[in-house]
């Protein structure tokens, strides 16, 4: 059973990055390697407009099937990866020894 | 906290006028990079006061080294919150937190004192709305009024009166007791003797304020003229809201201490940017468009021009496709009162063209920082003891219309985040060094006058609440900084 929409079937094998809230995506980040995130990214960001476009032409952002919703949060973890691959080349923000910054109220799609 | 292209923009600029070009020439008649004053320093990219420098234009605050023991002494911890967080005006909330009659949220204030905690409710009567707080506090036995589960977990909700789950006292939203379980069972009980016990409380532009103090002035008067030029900032059409929560190991104002500096933004923040601009912004620094004090509040006003960057190359790819950043999303929403020409008096007060952020320091710990591209974001240090404190943080945008915009703001949030990391954790590390006791007292730069500011003021309040005391007075009667005697920021 596939989550995404028919056309993002080329992104279906990271359909375990469909994670609704900051908290999963950031914990799915420090639970991942360079080389799992460096291939997500360079799938995902190859397609973040085309999800844009998708989306934008179909659906309000408050109402959308659940295919589409689970798109959006794809989108949303390629930002999430995008740290660790373009600035820290590393899964933890550099230097951030045991600190902790915990999200506490976000809008979820 | 960052750093601008802004800057990189007028070294640039002037490179280029020496070439002859008139146009870039207009925009940076304030650029002398490599001119000297009669001190030998070099001069400003953007104009200081005449005194000199930012510090001086301010003779109270001194120019010497300060002195951190007012973050490392956990007696002068106790007397702060006796001096300042059980007598100043803190944000605690805005009014989106209470859409309707009988919304209520609880906050608990560890900084007031162990155990203190407050209940926020709005009331509607006559189609007048009144937000009101009160100590979370039963008064049959004491038992905490409003909580789920555990007693230290702040909880929020609606109801039309609240009911204690120990023996079913009630109260209505006004803070009055209205029934009482076996009532004939009590002796002489004047139910209208046992309401709830008020917190002053107050709203300024959608911000909700208490003060412990029952003597304290108007909220107004405390938050002063920065106040009044800052209404009529659509706040209220921000309420896009993602809220941050991080417990510091650091004195409560070592981190005010990071975001009144830019100082540091080059350095600390440098892998963040493309290594070309890190290094071009590494070596040029930081300098504020300026810097403004109001008794015991500040300001410092900064320059940006990443939003749009003036070559995408400047940015990292994920920015390139989502047009967004640090500074926000570069498209401004569509709303009224943000653009460079609408925006209150007190944002941008020089009118700089190269304007990208204001933030405004209400003492004694409530940031407010203004976007250019219109968005803005709050920050709340709570101290928990002199070497620990809890670090809120706020931010607000316009609801998006699209997932365009909604990724956009995404990257906005996921990247505040990331800089917030490295600030913090730096701060641990200074917090362990200055506890030590080695060096005792710190050099800052005319960039660091906000600090200075901060130590002096929030050292008055102590020494006047010391004084108030040795005088047989516990109260200072709600009285300002500004209002008292200047002391030597040497002994600070």
């Amino acid at each position: 059973m596939s989550k995404l929409p028919a056309e993002f079937a080329d992104l279906e094998r990271f359909s375990d990055w469909c994670l609704p809230t900051e908290e999963e995506r950031y914990s799915k980040r420090l639970a991942s390697s360079m080389a799992e995130m460096q291939e997500f990214y360079d799938a995902g960001m190859a397609r973040l407009e085309d999800i844009m476009v998708y989306v934008d032409a179909r659906f309000p952002l408050k109402s959308m099937p659940e295919d589409a919703k689970a798109l959006v949060h794809l989108g949303q973890s390629i930002v999430m990866v995008s740290f660790p691959i373009e600035v820290w080349k590393q899964p933890r923000v550099l230097d951030s020894g045991a600190a902790y910054i915990q999200i506490i109220r976000e809008p979820v799609v | 906290m960052i750093l601008m292209q802004e800057r990189i923009r007028h070294v640039g600029a002037t490179t280029t006028a020496a070439n002859g070009s008139s146009t870039v020439l207009t925009t940076c008649l304030t650029c002398s990079p490599n001119n000297l004053n009669e001190r030998g320093r070099q001069v400003a990219f953007f104009p200081k006061p005449a005194a000199g420098s930012w510090t001086e234009n301010w003779p109270e605050l001194g120019t010497a080294p300060v002195n951190y023991n007012d973050s490392i002494d956990p007696e002068h911890y106790k007397l702060e919150q006796q001096a300042i967080f059980k007598k100043t005006w803190l944000k605690i909330g805005r009014v989106e937190q209470l859409p309707k009659r009988g919304s209520y949220f609880t906050r608990e204030m560890p900084s007031v004192g162990a155990g203190t905690s407050v209940i926020i409710v709005k009331d509607v009567k006559d189609g007048v709305e009144t937000v009101r707080a009160f100590y979370n506090l039963c008064r049959h036995r004491g038992n905490k009024l409003v909580w789920n589960d555990y007693p230290g977990e702040e909880v929020s909700g609606s109801c039309r009166q609240f009911v204690c789950k120990y023996h079913a006292w009630r109260y209505g939203l006004d803070g009055d007791l209205t029934f009482v379980q076996q009532e004939g069972e009590f002796f002489d009980l004047n139910k209208s003797q046992y309401g709830l016990v008020p917190v002053n409380c107050e709203v300024w532009e959608g911000f909700i304020f208490i003060n412990f103090d029952s003597d304290a002035a108007p909220l107004s008067e405390y938050l002063g003229d920065f106040a009044t030029g800052l209404e009529g900032y659509p706040f209220h059409e921000m309420t896009e809201h993602y809220s941050y929560r991080s417990e510091i190991n650091a004195n409560w104002k070592l981190f005010i201490d990071a975001f009144t500096e830019f100082y540091h933004a080059p350095i600390l923040h440098m892998k963040q940017a493309e290594k070309e601009e890190a290094e071009k912004l590494a070596k040029f620094g930081f300098e504020a468009l300026a810097y403004d004090i109001k008794g015991d509040h500040s300001m410092v006003s900064s320059w940006g021009g990443m939003s749009p960057p003036k070559d995408l190359s400047m940015v990292k790819p994920i920015e390139q496709i989502l047009h967004s950043g640090l500074f926000g999303p570069w498209d401004r929403p569509d709303i009224k009162g943000i653009l460079p020409d609408e925006l209150p008096p007190a944002i941008n007060p020089g009118r700089h063209k190269t304007w990208g952020t204001d933030s405004f320091e209400f003492f004694p710990n409530f940031t407010l920082l203004f976007w250019a591209p219109g968005w803005y974001l709050t920050y709340n240090y709570w101290p928990t003891a002199v070497d620990k404190h809890i670090f809120e943080a706020d931010l607000y945008f316009v609801p998006p219309k699209n997932l365009r915009e909604r990724l956009s703001q995404e990257l906005a949030a996921v990247t505040f985040k990331e800089y917030a990391f490295q600030d913090a954790n730096t701060l641990e590390a200074t917090q362990t060094q200055i506890g030590t006791g080695v060096v005792t007292d710190f050099p800052l730069c005319d960039q660091e006058i906000l600090l200075r500011h901060l130590h002096m003021t929030a050292h008055q309040y102590v020494d006047r609440y010391k004084a108030a005391k040795a005088d047989g007075n516990g109260s200072t009667n709600g009285k300002h900084a500004a209002t008292t005697e200047k002391k030597d920021a040497a002994h600070v």
